[in-house]
């Protein structure tokens, strides 16, 4: 399954929900969720525990419109449009936490 | 100088993903004209707005940041940044486009009662 | 939205003729704007026009008429940098009259 997410992880609730509910799969990183994924965030080290149950996914172009393209955690795999189409497709359910 | 009034725009929210960075953005400098002691406060997510180095081609969106380097121009030089909510986000001093000044929350919320209007993005 | 046709191609603008695109602009299409405006380029009109476009180059705004005429006067010399010279050169408005000919926006705050 994959859960989509695209709120700020220190504003929104989105991002816990998601990794206290699902129990695994697919997860992408889209708009303001992408801060996510940047090193040295005061949630990284809660995204890098949900990596033995998830694989973490984050949308490049947004990370790059937001300058830190070169700030990318360990162990999340960059995607483009064509790779979050890829996603959306090899998944049978998708769920968005907005 | 003397009748100006001390305005404060306080920003909370991530470019991008929201409209209220530009739209704080563009009442900041039209704001400008009126000649008034303007502070630009920026806490939580808002310090995101002045992260360097955005490139928002990818996301067909207007990188409205350059704007943040004109300020000067517009003598809006009073901009401020909570400390605590920087390194929250893994980022330094040497991360923002446009030289702040760096404060605590506490010294911020001292900061947000001197002010007669408070502007909220 | 409107067009204007100029050497044979037309291009789009808004109801007040400020150019839709940026990359649309030439010196052909500038000039066009500058004769419905009732402004003939001189050199030192294309000073002005330049150096807005180098401004929306860097910091993606068109300056306000304020700040257009400091940062003139910085980089062009204090008998450029005032409002004199500057409506001499634009009479209905350098914000208004200089970026449209430049292909910039409206000012932010110029109503």
């Amino acid at each position: 399954m994959l859960h989509i997410i695209n709120k700020s992880p220190l504003t929104s609730v989105s991002l816990d929900s998601c990794l206290n509910t699902a129990t695994g799969g697919d997860i992408l990183l889209i708009e303001d969720a992408v801060y996510a994924a940047t090193r040295g965030n005061a949630g990284e080290a809660k995204l890098r525990n949900a990596m033995g149950r998830f694989k973490v996914h984050v949308l490049m172009p947004d990370l790059e419109a937001r300058g830190l393209g070169d700030r990318l955690m360990e162990g999340v795999s960059p995607v483009d449009y064509g790779g979050f189409v890829d996603l959306t497709s090899s998944n049978k359910t998708c769920q968005s936490w907005l | 100088m003397s009748d100006a009034k001390k305005f404060m725009f306080v920003n909370r929210k991530a470019p991008y993903g929201t409209i209220y960075a530009l739209e704080s953005l563009e009442v900041v400098l039209i704001t400008a004209a009126f000649d008034q002691d303007v502070s630009l406060a920026f806490l939580d997510d808002g310090v995101y707005q002045l992260k360097k180095g955005q490139q928002t081609k990818g996301i067909e969106t207007k990188n409205f940041s350059p704007a943040y380097r004109a300020l000067e121009d517009y003598d809006i030089e009073k901009l401020y940044v909570e400390k605590e909510a920087m390194e929250a986000r893994g980022l330094t001093e040497e991360d923002f486009l446009v030289p702040v000044t760096l404060l605590s929350r506490a010294e911020m919320g001292k900061l947000m009662d001197e002010q007669d209007v408070v502007l909220s993005f | 939205m409107s067009t204007i046709e100029v050497g044979g191609k037309s291009y789009e603008t808004d109801e007040e003729g400020y150019l839709t695109n940026l990359a649309d602009w030439n010196t052909e299409v500038a000039n066009y704007i500058a004769q419905t405006e009732n402004v003939t380029m001189t050199e030192q009109h294309w000073e002005v026009v330049n150096f807005l476009r180098e401004y929306f180059e860097e910091y993606q705004i068109a300056p306000a008429v304020r700040v257009l005429t400091k940062a003139i006067g910085k980089k062009l010399g204090a008998e450029k940098g005032n409002s004199e010279y500057l409506y001499g050169l634009f009479p209905y408005g350098p914000g208004k009259q200089a970026c449209k000919i430049a292909g910039l926006p409206k000012p932010t705050g110029c109503v």
